[in-house]
């Protein structure tokens, strides 16, 4: 059957048994390949994508409840050239090791700055716990959170954007 | 003498007689405050025979505010009478039980009566602990005395007059506290009785596992036979027992130390701090709260038996779930929850079969609706089973659906009622305590201090 799925602003027409999991859609037929496979359980967090704000397993979520709703990938927070404020942090911070559980952990953190500004360390841990990272770079994906929250208070925008409002 | 004045006479006689006997009812002496024993001054051995006792009796579970010190009290316990706040139980001098004699800690566990004389409300169940042994009390009071004292004065209950006014617990003592220190039943084992003292007594599992009263008290006549706790149904377990295969000993000694049993599933909502409790006591006593809880479940007649081999023989064959597009409920169960639950992996790593779930054979859908929405945490230092909560990609209508599919085709149960209502009354109270408490500790970080006094 023909969905129509909401994906970072834009409309897509897909093709697709309602029960595909939101995770193949993204990436095999939107070819957006930021979120990514790692369990196909709902147990890693690998695959985290934000659906209406709030952040979603997209592995286990198909596509059927989508209707209507909004979904954000990695992609749609900012680009290579202009990074969001998350992606800097992190980049800044030197969060990723492997990477493969970074896009996932953006998605959840971003969600949480977007409904608490200023989260405490426990907030975070609690918020980021079904996000697994098997490099161990746990400390620094908290303080990139924490700098991200920063950037964001204080609006401040990517390097390459600076100039021009200065 | 007048007619008027005899007939006062009589009632001034009644008032002060009456009185009497309703001080001599509710009064109860202070012990004397002791300065806080030294630590050193217990017996190692009777500290860690405490530790294990306390485990038994799952203190920390309401002597706990999660995240906080433990022991330190101050869990809000909603009533049907307003809200109770667990007490401060380390060596505090002020704000705990430090001035505490052995005397005064044997009279709270048998009597419900504080230091100060005072009643104590029935949420600290004495109605169990009034079971326990002077030695067990004792040992108890050793391992509390020597815990880390935290200085956390206990938040005033909220609660309305004439109930307010600790005197009127006199009156329910009088009605429901049957004193007296567990007698075991010759006729039976040691082990059935040592199983029997533990779950009558310390273990208090009636105070969850069996119906309360419009006074607040444990329904006689209607022991074990399901409950409610923290907007969760604690099932029956005894002759009606919702488990689709039927309980035995061995299974139960299995669930009640490992969390999980491969034909139940896994001990989630409060009972997931019982059995972490469980995980760390000697293994006899959990193995004799099985011999008495299979007594209390009693033999499972021939249909219980037909049913149980059913669904384990389902469960082991699990058909390929087909997308079911024109059932309401089908094609979620088919994409977030079959890629579980239905592919043979072993529990606790692969999600029990649902057939087996007692959660969906239960009387009300709480206990399926809190875990669809907020999943299963890990628990931490512990190899246990998880599950994504679905509360952030479905609707209240998409949950529904998923949750009157479960029941009409893993149960053999009617239709649940008022679905709809629970779902958002799980979601409600589970906004709240993500609000309020930090991630759940169930269990000591590192397991191999458990055994540690």
């Amino acid at each position: 059957m023909t969905i129509t799925l909401k994906v970072n602003g834009h409309d897509h027409q897909i093709d697709a048994d309602p029960d595909t999991p939101l995770l193949y859609v993204l990436r095999d037929d939107i070819r957006l390949n930021g979120a990514k496979f790692g369990c196909g359980l709902g147990q890693c967090g690998a695959c985290t994508v934000i659906v209406d704000g709030k952040a979603v397993l997209s592995c286990v979520t198909p596509v059927l409840l989508l209707d209507g709703k909004q979904v954000t990938t990695i992609e749609g927070l900012g680009t290579i050239d202009a990074p969001a404020p998350i992606q800097r942090a992190f980049m800044e911070e030197q969060a990723a090791q492997c990477g493969y559980c970074i896009a996932g952990m953006m998605m959840r953190a971003q969600a949480l700055l977007q409904r608490n500004s200023k989260p405490t360390d426990e907030q975070i841990r609690a918020e980021l716990e079904p996000n697994l990272c098997r490099c161990g770079t746990h400390m620094r994906i908290l303080r990139a959170v924490h700098r991200a929250a920063q950037l964001m208070d204080t609006a401040e925008l990517s390097p390459s954007l600076e100039g021009s409002v200065q | 003498m007048t007619r008027t004045r005899i007939i006062a006479s009589a009632v001034a006689a009644l008032l002060i007689g009456g009185g009497a006997a309703a001080f001599a009812v509710a009064w109860r002496p202070a012990i004397a405050a002791i300065e806080p024993p030294a630590p050193k001054s217990f017996d190692p051995a009777l500290v860690k025979r405490g530790r294990d006792l306390a485990a038994l009796g799952n203190c920390t579970d309401c002597h706990t505010v999660r995240g906080g010190k433990t022991f330190a009290g101050g869990l809000p316990v909603p009533t049907p009478f307003g809200t109770i706040y667990s007490s401060n139980i380390t060596p505090d001098a002020d704000t705990g039980i430090g001035t505490w004699s052995q005397a005064a800690f044997r009279r709270a566990m048998r009597s419900g009566i504080n230091r100060e004389g005072q009643h104590l409300y029935p949420t600290f169940p004495y109605d169990h602990f009034t079971n326990v042994t002077d030695e067990d009390d004792d040992a108890l009071y050793a391992y509390l005395m020597t815990r880390p004292a935290v200085h956390a004065p206990t938040p005033a209950n909220q609660l309305s007059f004439p109930l307010d006014q600790r005197f009127v617990v006199a009156g329910w003592k009088l009605l429901f506290l049957r004193r007296g220190t567990y007698a075991p039943d010759s006729a039976q084992t040691a082990e059935w009785n040592r199983g029997a003292y533990l779950v009558e007594g310390l273990a208090h599992c009636g105070s969850c596992h069996t119906p309360r009263n419009a006074l607040g008290a444990e329904r006689a006549g209607a022991s074990f036979a399901g409950g409610d706790v923290d907007n969760w149904n604690a099932y029956a377990i005894n002759a009606r027992s919702p488990s689709p295969v039927p309980w035995d000993t061995a299974a139960l000694f299995s669930y009640l130390r490992q969390g999980w049993h491969p034909d139940h599933g896994v001990a989630r909502g409060p009972m997931a701090e019982v059995v972490s409790n469980l995980s760390s006591v000697d293994e006899r006593d959990v193995h004799a709260i099985a011999t008495y809880m299979t007594s209390v479940f009693g033999a499972p007649t021939p249909d219980q038996m037909r049913r149980g081999n059913e669904v384990l023989a389902k469960a082991k064959a699990p058909a390929v779930p087909a997308s079911q597009t024109e059932v309401p409920g089908a094609s979620i169960y088919a994409a977030a929850c079959a890629t579980c639950h239905e592919t043979g992996r072993p529990v606790p790593y692969g999600g029990v079969n649902l057939g087996l779930s007692t959660a969906i054979s239960g009387p009300d859908p709480r206990n399926v609706a809190n875990i669809v929405l907020s999943g299963i945490r890990p628990v931490e230092g512990e190899r246990s089973p998880i599950m994504p909560g679905f509360a952030n990609s479905m609707t209240n209508d998409q949950v529904a659906a998923v949750l009157n599919y479960l029941r009409s085709r893993f149960s053999n149960q009617p239709a649940w009622t008022g679905v709809e209502k629970t779902i958002e009354e799980a979601r409600r109270t589970q906004t709240v305590s993500l609000q309020t408490s930090p991630p759940p500790h169930n269990a000591p970080a590192d397991p191999t201090q458990r055994d540690k006094p």
